[in-house]
């Protein structure tokens, strides 16, 4: 007996779910390929607990349909779905043990007594909580009882496995392993997997592709590299990491870069991503740009404004002539010191054109 | 094929093919019908009411039950499927409740049909057991339809619930109101005479205010006010003497106030008033003490309003403190401590911090008060005297020598809109807030000292009260004892005995106390409506609480609304609407069972909500994406867990049910006597000292049988559940 993956595909084909005049989720469409983990990613409110409770059929669609392994599913009530989920809270029945919590679900569905003992065991010794079966959800840690939850929807080999926030009621600690042991597991599972965050680190560590939320709707989908380093916007681009957004010029295209003009005085070669010939904005991320303290020079210059030191790097705010630049260094070698003068140079990487200009 | 939708259907077939449609003779759960079924006209069901009896308007129904049978093997996302239950269903219905009120005991009902039709040869009777399931099954069918359209998850469970709840709601509490609102209009004779409405409504012995001006009666409608107004101020008033004295002052008998608090509702109100004229009344014990003392004979004066006041005082200050114990222990600390650190003194803090901070809980216990004592019916009764309340006119309007229905009806309307517009203003003015669970807890910080003249006028008037209430619940224990209270102190119990014995005779046992068959009613009453009430209140919390639907404002406010309802309205209400065929059901038991569901429903509602309020919601979610349905979810997750509550609702329902009057006097029958009713009929003997040991008896029952039903049910808690019970309690704002 083991617990196998019957991975699905997942598609959404321009849902929307509305509460009274409130729009949840606004037509949106996506597909997560089946073994695939995909993070929904967005602040608080966006709507990303509200999509993944809709794959669930917690929820029903107000328009739109949603497609589970080829199936529209949209009116189909979460118990007739094949589907699993490992809710922020955990949702561990309180009165019931632990083994009575994993078997809960195949025991409802009128699986075999036999099997279903053997299909909980075999959840409890894949999430290492062998021997733990009599115990009350109450006299197990956090991380414990997390991991009851997770085996609790492994059991029913679900099609779609779900997560909300499942790490947010863990110490900072415990949320690397955790993470690693869920991407683990979904890995060596082959299962397809829906998983909520708002704690972007997170969604870049265990993600197969990121969607990221914004008010409803989704602003950018995509691998996590390509999210950090081309962020389509500065929503992405200031939620997945910290960016400064900085206006520049674009001189001309050729091939698939663009001469790009940054204070009238330093030119970078970036993808041009389908802009014109025109003013556009530019992203950098903190860490992009490296400091030298000089007084004058050939590039863009600024004065440090403010100067802290955090352990492994050190922050700077500089004032610009393009606007107030945070710098993050990491290859430090002496502090300079607020008042500074100094010369900015742009790295290679960690700079990107943005495709949308609000 | 459609499983639930299957069951409904055979459900329907099997009520309308099998069993007798009417009500049979003898009562519901007697069998003697099987011996003219199935060809009797009597026990014949529809179908064969149709084929031999001649009673085609049944016919239609046929269609209804059809229909459903083509699409039964559709998918159940087929539009199809949907919309034929939900034609069938409502097509259904209509058919049913159209035969059901057109067609009565003397033929055509209204005089249109029958010119229409021409005069019927055929009338017929109440509906039965098969009119019942076909009933049912049209609800149901008509809920698969709304779940097939996806509708609140397309959770059929969900959706048949809501729709049975409302159904309920509708025949028991709204038919019975409209009922009266109809026969307000009418004469005795059921005509339609709408200026003696007019006139009744305005009548001198309602709305008169001679008593201002000359030594008259006031109409009864001003009595019932300014009681209520009166009560509602001394139990509000008292009730935060007691809360203050409870929670802000180093009193030690803490724990007997609590005790204090659960007497009354073990206690039938009207008992109050029968410790009150063995007190005060001719021959009292502080009568006969005025009268040795000042040689003068005070006589009847506890008679009217001082004696009601007093009764419904004792009988509801319990009420008003535990709504204002949650309300005093609500008032943050931080607030009072911020008010001092301010350097307002004790005094300045409590008048402009911490009382205006209980403004609304005082308002609302003042609420509270006014309805009980409107709605209050065996104290006027029995210390009424000349002083007429509108409950009692509304008892003596149907049951005395004027019989007039009318007159019941238009005291019963003027009756519910005071408790409506209190009920309104209750719901209104504190909007959701009543049902949240008070914790108490409040943020860190200590509360500030009462001042000392608070702290004195708190003891000042809290303790003595409480010492009357002792003496008073030392007269009901006791007073059964004494052969003639005020004439004869020799100890007896000759009462116990006239009430209780038990003979051996010929067969046996025999119950030969005059009280054994309405104790044994009400035993087995209480005990069967219990737990239907706690399941029709705890299933309503859930709907209101786990589920989200359209109309559920309203949904919530036509359950919670049986609770500003006053018995003695339901009482009038049900007699009229229940005397005649569609629904016959009064002389029976079941009226009764009936009437303790619905009146203490709101219990039953209450104590679900508090209790499920504190389970994590996702707990529900979680067993249903484990694929189990929601009834599933509800037996093995939602119940267990509600434990407390469970015991909370069946504790309440069972009490409440023990120690009812206002609406069981209407609905009482020779052969289901009740014993509140028994106990009054006494009173009014001046037959006292049965009463009063009868009363003791009740009493001590109904504390053996909570702690049963607290046994058996048992206590397997998980963390601080228990608050529920409290908050259930506290909730009060019942309607005697």
């Amino acid at each position: 007996m083991s617990i196998k993956g019957k991975a699905a595909a997942v598609r959404f084909d321009g849902v929307s779910k509305h509460y009274g005049p409130v729009v949840a989720v606004d037509r949106i469409s996506f597909e997560v390929q089946a073994g695939d983990l995909v993070t929904l990613l967005g602040p608080s409110g966006c709507g990303k607990t509200t999509t993944l409770r809709l794959i669930a059929g917690l929820e029903m669609p107000t328009a739109g349909s949603v497609f589970i392994g080829g199936d529209d599913v949209s009116r189909l009530p979460a118990s007739a779905r094949d589907v699993s989920m490992v809710f922020q809270s955990y949702a561990l029945f309180p009165h019931m043990t632990v083994f009575e919590n994993v078997s809960y679900g195949l025991s409802v569905s009128g699986v075999a007594k036999a099997e279903t003992r053997d299909r909980a065991e075999e959840g409890l010794k894949l999430v290492g909580l062998s021997g733990y079966g009599e115990r009350l959800p109450s006299e197990l840690s956090g991380g414990q009882q997390q991991r009851v939850a997770v085996a609790r929807a492994l059991v029913l080999e679900p099609t779609v496995l779900l997560f909300d926030e499942p790490l947010s009621n863990l110490d900072a600690k415990l949320r690397r392993r955790v993470r690693e042991e869920i991407r683990g597991l979904q890995q060596s599972l082959g299962l397809t997997t829906v998983y909520v965050t708002h704690d972007q680190e997170e969604a870049l560590a265990v993600s197969d592709r990121i969607i990221v939320m914004r008010n409803a709707e989704i602003a950018q989908e995509g691998v996590p590299n390509e999210l950090y380093e081309a962020p389509r916007d500065l929503f992405v681009a200031d939620f997945i990491g910290d960016a400064n957004v900085i206006d520049a010029e674009l001189v001309q295209r050729d091939g698939d870069y663009a001469t790009v003009r940054v204070g009238g005085r330093v030119d970078l070669r970036l993808p041009h991503r389908d802009l014109p010939a025109g003013p556009v904005k530019i992203a950098v991320r903190p860490e992009a740009i490296g400091l030298e303290a000089s007084e004058e020079g050939a590039g863009l210059t600024g004065t440090v404004t403010q100067s802290t030191y955090v352990g492994n790097h050190v922050e700077y705010t500089l004032d610009t002539g393009l606007g107030e630049i945070f710098v993050a260094d990491y290859q430090y070698d002496a502090l300079i010191p607020a008042g500074s003068r100094v010369q900015i140079a742009f790295r290679d990487r960690g700079v990107t054109l943005l495709e949308s200009q609000t | 094929m459609n499983r639930p939708a299957a069951l409904w259907l055979a459900v329907g077939w099997g009520g309308f093919a099998l069993l007798p449609w009417y009500g049979v003779e003898d009562g519901f759960w007697s069998f003697a019908w099987l011996f003219d079924y199935p060809a009797g006209a009597d026990a014949a069901p529809a179908l064969l009411q149709i084929l031999l009896f001649g009673r085609w308007w049944l016919a239609p129904m046929v269609l209804a039950l059809a229909a459903p049978l083509v699409v039964l093997w559709r998918q159940r996302s087929d539009p199809l499927f949907s919309t034929v239950l939900l034609a069938a269903g409502s097509f259904g219905t209509v058919c049913f409740l159209v035969q059901g009120f057109a067609i009565g005991l003397g033929g055509w009902e209204y005089a249109t049909l029958e010119a229409f039709f021409g005069p019927l040869a055929d009338r017929q009777f109440g509906m039965g057991y098969g009119a019942l399931l076909v009933s049912a099954s049209f609800l149901f069918l008509f809920a698969q339809g709304i779940a097939a359209r996806g509708a609140i998850n397309g959770d059929g469970f969900v959706i048949g619930s809501i729709a049975l709840v409302m159904a309920l709601v509708a025949a028991f509490i709204f038919f019975p109101v409209v009922r009266i609102l109809a026969s307000a209009f009418q004469d005795n004779d059921y005509n339609f005479v709408p200026y003696l409405f007019v006139e009744k409504l305005f009548s001198r012995d309602i709305w008169g205010v001679g008593c201002l001006t000359a030594n008259v009666n006031c109409g009864v409608a001003w009595n019932s006010l300014l009681m209520a107004i009166v009560v509602g101020v001394s139990t509000t008033v008292l009730g935060l003497a007691f809360a203050l004295l409870a929670t802000r002052t180093g009193f030690r008998a803490k724990r007997l106030l609590r005790l204090l608090s659960v007497l009354p509702i073990i206690t039938p109100p009207f008992v109050i008033g029968l410790a009150i004229i063995l007190l005060f009344g001719a021959s009292g014990t502080v009568t006969q003490a005025i009268e040795a003392i000042t040689g003068t004979t005070p006589g009847r004066y506890i008679y009217g309003l001082p004696g009601i006041w007093l009764a419904q005082t004792l009988a509801f200050t319990p009420i008003a403190f535990l709504v204002l114990i949650g309300v005093v222990e609500g008032v943050s600390p931080s607030m009072e401590e911020a008010s001092q650190t301010l350097r307002a003194s004790n005094w300045r803090t409590f008048t402009t911090v911490s009382l205006p901070l209980m403004r609304p809980g005082l308002a609302n216990a003042f609420l509270v008060g006014f309805i009980e004592s409107l709605a209050d019916f065996g104290n006027p009764l029995v210390l009424g005297g000349n002083f007429d309340v509108l409950s009692t006119s509304i008892f003596f309007a149907i049951v005395g020598a004027q019989n007039d229905q009318g007159r019941a009806a238009v005291l019963a309307i003027i009756l519910l809109a005071f408790t409506l517009t209190a009920f309104w203003a209750q719901h209104r003015w504190l909007g959701h807030k009543s049902y949240a669970t008070v914790t108490g807890k409040g943020d860190a910080g200590l509360h500030v000292a009462l001042p000392r003249r608070v702290t004195w006028l708190v003891y000042g008037s809290a303790l003595p009260w409480a010492g009357l209430t002792a003496v008073i619940y030392f007269m009901i224990m006791f007073g059964g004892f004494v052969e003639l209270w005020g004439r004869d102190h020799s100890l007896t119990l000759r009462h116990y005995i006239d009430a209780f014995s038990i003979t051996t005779g010929a067969g046996g046992l025999v119950w030969s106390g005059a009280a054994w068959n309405s104790f044994w009613t009400t035993i087995y009453i209480s005990l069967i409506s219990a737990p239907l009430t706690a399941a029709v209140g705890l299933l309503t919390a859930y709907l209101l609480i786990r589920q989200k639907f359209a109309g559920q404002e309203a949904f919530e406010f036509g359950t919670m609304l049986s609770f500003a309802i006053p018995g003695t309205v339901i009482g009038v209400g049900y007699i009229l609407a229940f005397n005649v065929p569609p629904i016959e059901l009064t002389g029976t038991g079941i009226i009764l069972v009936i009437c303790f569901i619905f009146r203490n429903m709101p219990v039953g509602v209450r104590a679900g909500i508090a209790a499920m309020t504190q389970i994590d919601k996702s707990l529900d979610e979680a067993s249903l994406t484990l694929g189990a349905s929601s009834f599933a979810t509800v037996r093995k997750v939602v119940l267990p867990l509600l434990r407390p509550a469970v015991i909370a609702a069946l504790v309440f329902s069972f009490v409440r049910a023990m120690t009812a009057i206002s609406a069981v006097i209407f609905l009482v029958s020779a052969n289901y006597d009740m014993a509140t009713s028994y106990i009054i009929g006494r009173v009014e003997n001046g037959d006292y000292g049965l009463s009063i040991a009868y009363s003791s008896v009740l009493i001590v029952v109904m504390v053996v049988v909570i702690l049963l039903i607290q046994l058996v049910v048992g206590q397997r808690r998980i963390g601080r559940r228990d608050e529920a019970v409290n908050v259930a309690f506290g909730a009060g704002g019942a309607v005697g």
